[in-house]
């Protein structure tokens, strides 16, 4: 359209664009057409073995790696008994300020376990500061079906080792039992605390 | 405010309530606050691939009085903190405020003398907006939010009353340094 004079040129820009298709993106009712890119960084998870064990081992490396400070980490030891992950440690206290965090997922590189991914989850914003600091219940991975919840016994007859060169694959029958006893007794507990409550 | 005082509280005013909330949350105008990259995200979110227009709060004008909602987008400084109270102060009430992005909520990675460590040392943050910086798509979702809130904002005896309920529940509130959830 070079031969049209130049006022009238700008006139056919805005008259083409009406057959052009829309760009604009629908957000709360169509969000699921825009998903964000494979390697956006999102709210951060932590990771499951296949049994239900926790990935983490609280060796703080994504705290001190973190430029912002925003993760606050604090390892106990595994006991019989209360074992959360397999090996000699677990996180007991996992938080992250998401009003610290940059999403620079320099966490994600430094973990060791490859406990702390990154999800595609951003619907973060909240009406105060207290609540968008993450405890650990809040970024752990949903259980599947092969697992169950922690803490438990690692599997019968492994080592640390098994579970990272992905021997385990699923919780045996014996960890069922232990944690559907343990929840069996804790539901006896507070019905015992309930009725000397009231 | 003359006749929502006059008559009983009850069924009337809930509904003139409602509307108002429905009024006052289908168009939210912004006064201009870019401090920084969130900035770049918020203009982003005012043109065609976002389209704030669609929640009728395409404008974004530097003129605090015509202004509801302020979007404190970015790190505020020291020497910028009384620009931004002197701006909130100059909007008309009911105000709002969205504090955009890890830097205006917390500080972010700026932990340092000249950064001011959060946005509500300065004034009242109704929405905090994690993300550095927070892509469009989390500004819309955190105005939608801010919708719900506004929706539900009292007017006239009912807001005094509500203002005083939460005034009471903050006095007694349990201290920041207190709250230990599972820290030993």
């Amino acid at each position: 359209m070079a031969d049209l004079p130049p006022a009238l040129s700008g006139f056919w820009v805005t008259f083409r664009t009406m057959f052009q298709k829309v760009v604009t993106e629908q957000y709360p009712e169509q969000a699921a057409k825009y998903p964000p890119k494979p390697r956006f960084h999102g709210r951060h998870q932590l990771n499951r073995h296949p049994d239900g064990l926790e990935k983490c081992v609280g060796c703080e490396l994504c705290a001190w790696a973190c430029p912002a400070d925003a993760i606050y980490v604090q390892g106990a030891a595994n006991v019989e008994g209360d074992r959360h992950s397999p090996g000699e440690r677990y996180g007991r206290v996992y938080q992250i300020n998401y009003l610290r965090c940059i999403f620079c997922a320099m966490c994600i590189e430094a973990c060791p376990t490859r406990a702390l991914t990154m999800t595609h989850e951003f619907d973060l914003a909240d009406h105060s500061r207290e609540v968008l600091i993450y405890e650990k219940d809040q970024l752990l991975a949903p259980l599947t079906e092969n697992m169950v919840a922690p803490p438990h016994a690692m599997v019968a007859g492994t080592t640390e080792k098994d579970y990272y060169e992905g021997k385990v694959t699923g919780a045996t029958t014996e960890q069922r039992e232990e944690v559907a006893h343990r929840e069996e007794a804790e539901e006896a507990d507070e019905v015992v605390d309930a009725e000397a409550s009231s | 405010m003359g006749l929502e005082e006059k008559i009983p509280s009850g069924f009337l005013l809930t509904t003139v309530e409602g509307l108002a909330g429905y009024a006052r949350k289908k168009s939210v105008w912004t006064v201009t606050f870019g401090l920084a990259c969130c900035a770049i995200e918020m203009m982003s979110a005012g043109g065609p691939r976002y389209d704030l227009g669609r929640f009728g709060m395409e404008v974004f004008r530097p003129s605090p009085r015509q202004a509801d909602l302020m979007i404190v987008a970015g790190r505020v400084s020291q020497k910028m903190a009384p620009i931004v109270r002197q701006v909130y102060d100059q909007m008309s009430n009911p105000k709002w405020v969205i504090s955009m992005g890890a830097c205006a909520s917390s500080g972010g990675m700026f932990n340092n003398y000249a950064i001011v460590q959060g946005v509500d040392h300065i004034v009242p943050v109704d929405i905090y907006l994690p993300g550095c910086p927070p892509r469009p798509e989390q500004l819309e979702d955190a105005i939608l939010k801010l919708h719900e809130q506004i929706q539900q904002t009292k007017i006239g005896a009912n807001r005094e009353k509500e203002i005083a309920e939460l005034e009471a529940k903050a006095l007694v509130a349990e201290p920041v340094q207190d709250m230990k959830g599972l820290l030993r």
